[in-house]
């Protein structure tokens, strides 16, 4: 059985990820789970996008509209590989957990991952 | 004519010049002679020619010796008149260089001939043009064979010539080329950084120590590959962002931060300082609200901080309505993102109690509605306990309502004691996949029942609280209102018994300082504060209605905070104020019962569930957090210490 709690998948043994993360979900589920947390992201107060960027700089999940996708994709991922290389350049065993920037508008906070990229912006709640 | 001897053999230091001055004295003789013989040779034959020397007047003077001296001459072939001492430039040296080798020859007369070789271009040319003069004179003879050599030998010239060629076939020439595939380009870039360097050695070190390990066992692995390869195409099928959960999980923290921004800055710098202004009196602010809209309709039925990590919370979620449908959560919450729970696990029957191991933070015991008992792994991110007691096991016929961790016991195995309202204290062991239960002591039944009942109806029990020193020591409260002291050596009977409350005790707590105190509350609308060696309580207070919750400040043994079920957090501080709450304060809306209450270990915080499923976090204000006064000039003594001595200094001062 999924372990995913809103699993209404039917299948055999083969389609879990067992070995991977010792979780017995159906792989649809798993990322069903992800896809969950990014819709609540996107759903709370003052987010204005969200965008998921793979490791060769392709948005794969977005909100915002295309040029706009494209512009900020292009722009923080220099802007994020820079400051990574910074954090590691000065100790290799460190890594970049994530990176906010605060302008006069609103906020972009960029979490990077082994493969991945999320942006998410956020204007302040005032 | 004999020639005078002496000219011969003349010595001279003319060297060089030998003919000059030898011409010149044969010269000189020889005029000398021709006058003598023009003049003598009238005489006669016998003449002989007087020996009369002349010097001729530039001859040197020279001595005897000089004259003997013997002087070679040397004969060569060398031109006097080439250059002897040439210089030629010499680039490499940077200097100039003396010829050794110079021509030597000397050329003494020189005429150009005017001889031309018969078979010559010349020669032939002039020849002709002999021919031709001689054809015009008109010898015959020699113009034949003038013509005759002339037919023989055409002269070729621009004008006048035969052009003969002739094609000979040629190959057709034929183009073959092959064209190849040329090999696929791809760009590659890198950067070498020391991270990137660091980041290979550590893959490979892992490479390395995996391949030990397969080296060591290669047992079953036929299945796993296929198992493996199944799995691996369905990885690169899906659009993959299962990764991503760890990047997403830290985004929606941030979002919730920016979100309660002012809550965070609450939480960790906001002090009242209007409680100078106020007296003793102190307030609680609100900071964040945590609620899962999947447990709308369950109570709040037990709250647990996680020890190890300050800001995770464990939430038992059920229904004290017996009547109400059976289901219940545990959730565990954490102040990092207070909009959705980190854990949520579903279980088949209300949660009653939850207690989280001291040492190990992801074993998570729960005690639920229906007398099971389970035990959650954290980390397994499984929605099943990793452990559950059945009916064959020896759960509990009644609801369990407190569970505690205990210290692992000899066979370092981890075990927990329950009490449920089937008036059981049970200790369950953990046993590799079984939960053992052993039974501790059974709860005397009340007064009221009859004799008879006493075995069929079971005095439910409703709270457990180990002491903090001496573990082996408990205290039970049970819905009849009393509380027993026992011991879980001891399973027969009690060692004491204080007739707490009229109505359902509702918790009993040791203090976490004084090693005798301890407080109970209960549905009477009372808060008591006890001494374990008195039967009699030391401290009453009356809250105006029933009381829900107790609990101890985790930093001061004179604190205490008790939770009323028209939603007010009432807050004393007896080295304060024997008498009256310092604070009392309404924390949710009309109709809400607040159930639990617990202070959070580190930070000045406490959480409130309520019965809608909701958990309110507040901040103590500084008067609630008061350490005692320090007198001018002494050091304040810190640590426990000096809690159990305020504590008794308030107990002396009442006997």
């Amino acid at each position: 059985m999924c372990d995913y709690q809103k699993c209404k998948h039917w299948g055999g043994n083969q389609d879990y990820t067992s070995t991977r993360n010792k979780r017995k979900t159906h792989l649809c589920c798993d990322m069903a789970e992800v896809e969950d947390t990014l819709k609540r992201i996107q759903g709370y107060n003052g987010v204005i996008g969200s965008i998921v960027v793979n490791a060769e700089g392709i948005p794969i999940r977005t909100t915002l509209d295309n040029s706009t996708t494209v512009q900020y994709v292009g722009l923080l991922h220099q802007l994020t590989m820079k400051a990574r290389s910074t954090i590691r350049d000065i100790d290799p065993q460190n890594d970049l957990t994530f990176l906010r920037i605060r302008s006069k508008k609103h906020e972009i906070m960029v979490a990077p991952d082994k493969e991945f990229l999320m942006i998410v912006i956020q204007s302040p709640t005032e | 004519m004999s020639v005078p001897h002496k000219v011969g053999t003349v010595k001279s230091k003319q060297a060089t010049n030998v003919k000059a001055p030898v011409a010149k004295v044969v010269k000189a003789a020889g005029k000398k002679k021709d006058e003598e013989e023009a003049t003598d040779t009238a005489e006669g034959e016998e003449w002989m020619p007087g020996k009369t020397l002349v010097k001729p007047p530039d001859q040197l003077d020279l001595t005897e010796e000089e004259l003997n001296e013997e002087i070679t001459r040397v004969l060569t072939a060398n031109n006097p008149n080439a250059p002897q001492n040439v210089v030629r430039y010499g680039f490499k040296e940077g200097c100039y260089k003396p010829i050794i080798f110079v021509d030597q020859m000397a050329i003494h007369f020189e005429l150009e001939g005017n001889l031309v070789h018969k078979e010559s271009d010349e020669g032939r040319r002039l020849m002709a043009k002999q021919a031709e003069r001689e054809e015009g004179t008109g010898a015959e003879k020699l113009d034949n064979v003038a013509k005759a050599g002339e037919k023989e030998r055409k002269l070729t010239n621009q004008f006048n010539f035969n052009e003969r060629a002739s094609q000979t076939l040629n190959n057709p020439p034929r183009d073959i080329s092959c064209q190849t595939e040329p090999p696929p380009r791809a760009n590659f870039s890198a950067t070498a950084n020391q991270w990137e360097i660091y980041d290979f050695y550590v893959e490979e070190l892992k490479r390395r120590e995996k391949s030990k390990e397969k080296q060591e066992g290669q047992v079953l692995n036929k299945e796993e590959d296929k198992s493996k390869k199944k799995i691996i195409q369905a990885e690169t099928q899906s659009d993959d962002i299962t990764q991503l959960a760890h990047a997403a999980k830290i985004i929606e923290r941030m979002v919730n931060q920016n979100i309660f921004d002012e809550v965070a800055q609450d939480f960790m710098y906001f002090e009242d300082a209007a409680d100078e202004f106020r007296g003793e009196k102190g307030t609680l602010l609100p900071l964040w609200k945590l609620q899962y809209d999947k447990a709308k309709g369950l109570s709040v039925t037990a709250l647990c901080w996680n020890p190890k990590y300050n800001d995770l919370f464990a939430v038992g979620l059920g229904s004290y309505e017996f009547t109400q449908e059976e289901r219940g959560m545990l959730l565990f919450y954490t102040l990092k993102n207070s909009s959705y729970p980190e854990f949520i696990f579903n279980t088949t029957s209300g949660v009653m109690c939850v207690d989280i191991h001291e040492q190990l933070s992801y074993l998570v015991a729960v005690g639920l509605h229906d007398g099971c008992v389970a035990v959650y792994n954290l980390k397994k991110k499984s929605d099943q306990p990793v452990y559950n007691s059945t009916a064959s096991s020896g759960k509990h016929r009644g609801a369990v309502m407190q569970v505690k961790w205990q210290k692992d016991d000899l066979d370092s195995n981890h075990n927990f004691i329950s009490v449920s309202a089937d008036g059981r204290v049970v200790s369950w062991t953990l046993v590799k996949h079984e939960l053992v239960f052993t039974d501790i002591i059974k709860l005397p039944a009340t007064d009221k029942v009859p004799d008879d009942l006493k075995d069929v109806i079971a005095t439910a029990g409703t709270s457990l609280d180990f002491h903090k020193q001496k573990d082996h020591h408990f205290l039970v409260a049970t819905e009849a209102g009393k509380i027993h002291k026992g011991s879980k050596y001891y399973s027969s009977k009690f060692l004491e018994t204080y007739d707490a409350h009229f109505m359902t005790v509702s918790r009993v707590r040791w203090n976490p300082f004084h090693p005798n105190v301890f407080i109970s509350c209960g549905w009477d609308w009372m808060v008591k504060i006890w001494d374990q060696t008195i039967k009699s309580p030391i401290f009453t207070f009356e809250l105006k209605t029933s009381v829900t919750d107790v609990a101890w400040a985790p930093y001061s043994s004179t604190i205490f905070a008790a939770i009323t079920n028209d939603g007010k957090v009432h807050v004393f501080d007896l080295s304060i104020n024997k008498y009256e709450a310092l604070c009392q304060q309404k924390v949710v809306s009309k109709k809400t019962r607040l159930l639990h209450i617990e202070f959070n270990p580190v930070n000045p915080i406490i959480i409130v569930g309520d019965d809608r499923g909701h958990v309110i976090s507040l901040k103590l204000s500084p008067n609630l957090r008061k350490k005692p006064k320090e007198k001018k000039g002494q050091e304040l003594p810190k640590g426990p210490e000096v809690e159990i001595a305020k504590m008794e200094q308030l107990l002396s001062s009442l006997r």
